[in-house]
């Protein structure tokens, strides 16, 4: 094969495109630039953490079943650890866009950042819904029958039912986290490849933005 | 197993909860402690020194 054959490849194109865009000292960076060391640029990385939490306790969940997170003490633990989780990743996260929000962090290119991290949000509710609509007691027959009307309301009610279980608990357990995670994904390679947003006073000085400061 | 219960009995958790109703505002205690924790974790975070900070600037 000559070598025009292989430039002409969709496997080359692609590899030299995102070697390119996100070389590895890019994608896994051994120092951060200075304005980094604030409490408030760690609660992106608390809502990665306290997603991966979320993720292992529900599959935890979903080997065992309803039997047993209802009726076991260890299978109470690991319902509450899934949900506290759950809580901690939503008041990390809003965090995390409240800091971004009053950073303006959509400067500089980074649209795509703040639109994947709007929807990945957005995401993120729907599944927690479907989490508290898939609990299989009392407080999900609740909430669902008090959702039911809204939804329909909607005239989403056809596809999305909230009464059906099943289909509850399908879109909570396998759809609603692909969607999630692989935005999740998106939004971090996105950060890395636009690098984190510099504050207002290094926006409008370009010289101290390109120092990254390690210790 | 004491220091559960006692933590079980400051909250109670199987008694309905408390709300706060003024003109339209209407929002359960739990909800609004924990806005309110969000809000102090926020200032927090934009006011309280990270760690190891000075010896960055110094190194700069």
């Amino acid at each position: 094969m000559s070598t025009a054959e292989i430039d002409r490849q969709w496997t080359t194109k692609l590899r030299r495109k995102v070697a390119g865009k996100l070389p590895p000292e890019k994608l896994l960076p051994d120092t951060q630039p200075s304005y980094v060391a604030s409490w408030i640029y760690v609660f992106g990385v608390a809502t990665l953490a306290s997603l991966g939490v979320v993720i292992f306790t529900g599959c935890i969940l979903a080997i065992r079943g309803p039997q047993w997170w209802h009726g076991s003490s260890y299978g109470h633990f690991i319902n509450s650890l899934h949900l506290w989780s759950v809580e901690i990743f939503f008041f990390t996260m809003v965090i995390h866009l409240w800091g971004k929000f009053a950073m303006a962090a959509w400067r500089g290119g980074r649209t795509l950042t703040w639109m994947t991290g709007v929807v990945t949000f957005l995401a993120s509710i729907a599944t927690a819904f479907t989490g508290y609509a898939s609990q299989t007691n009392f407080d999900s027959q609740w909430i669902t029958t008090q959702a039911k009307d809204g939804i329909n309301a909607t005239g989403a009610g056809a596809y999305f039912n909230v009464l059906n279980l099943g289909q509850m608990l399908m879109w909570h357990i396998v759809l609603l986290p692909i969607a999630a995670v692989v935005l999740t994904a998106l939004h971090v390679v996105l950060v890395r490849i636009k690098g984190v947003v510099p504050p207002f006073e290094d926006d409008v000085k370009p010289a101290t933005q390109k120092v990254a400061v390690g210790e | 197993m004491a220091a559960i219960l006692s933590f079980a009995a400051i909250f109670p958790l199987n008694t309905l909860g408390h709300y706060i109703h003024w003109h339209w505002i209407y929002i359960s205690v739990a909800n609004l402690t924990v806005i309110i924790l969000m809000v102090l974790t926020f200032v927090g975070a934009l006011f309280l020194p990270f760690p190891g900070r000075r010896r960055r600037k110094e190194n700069r």
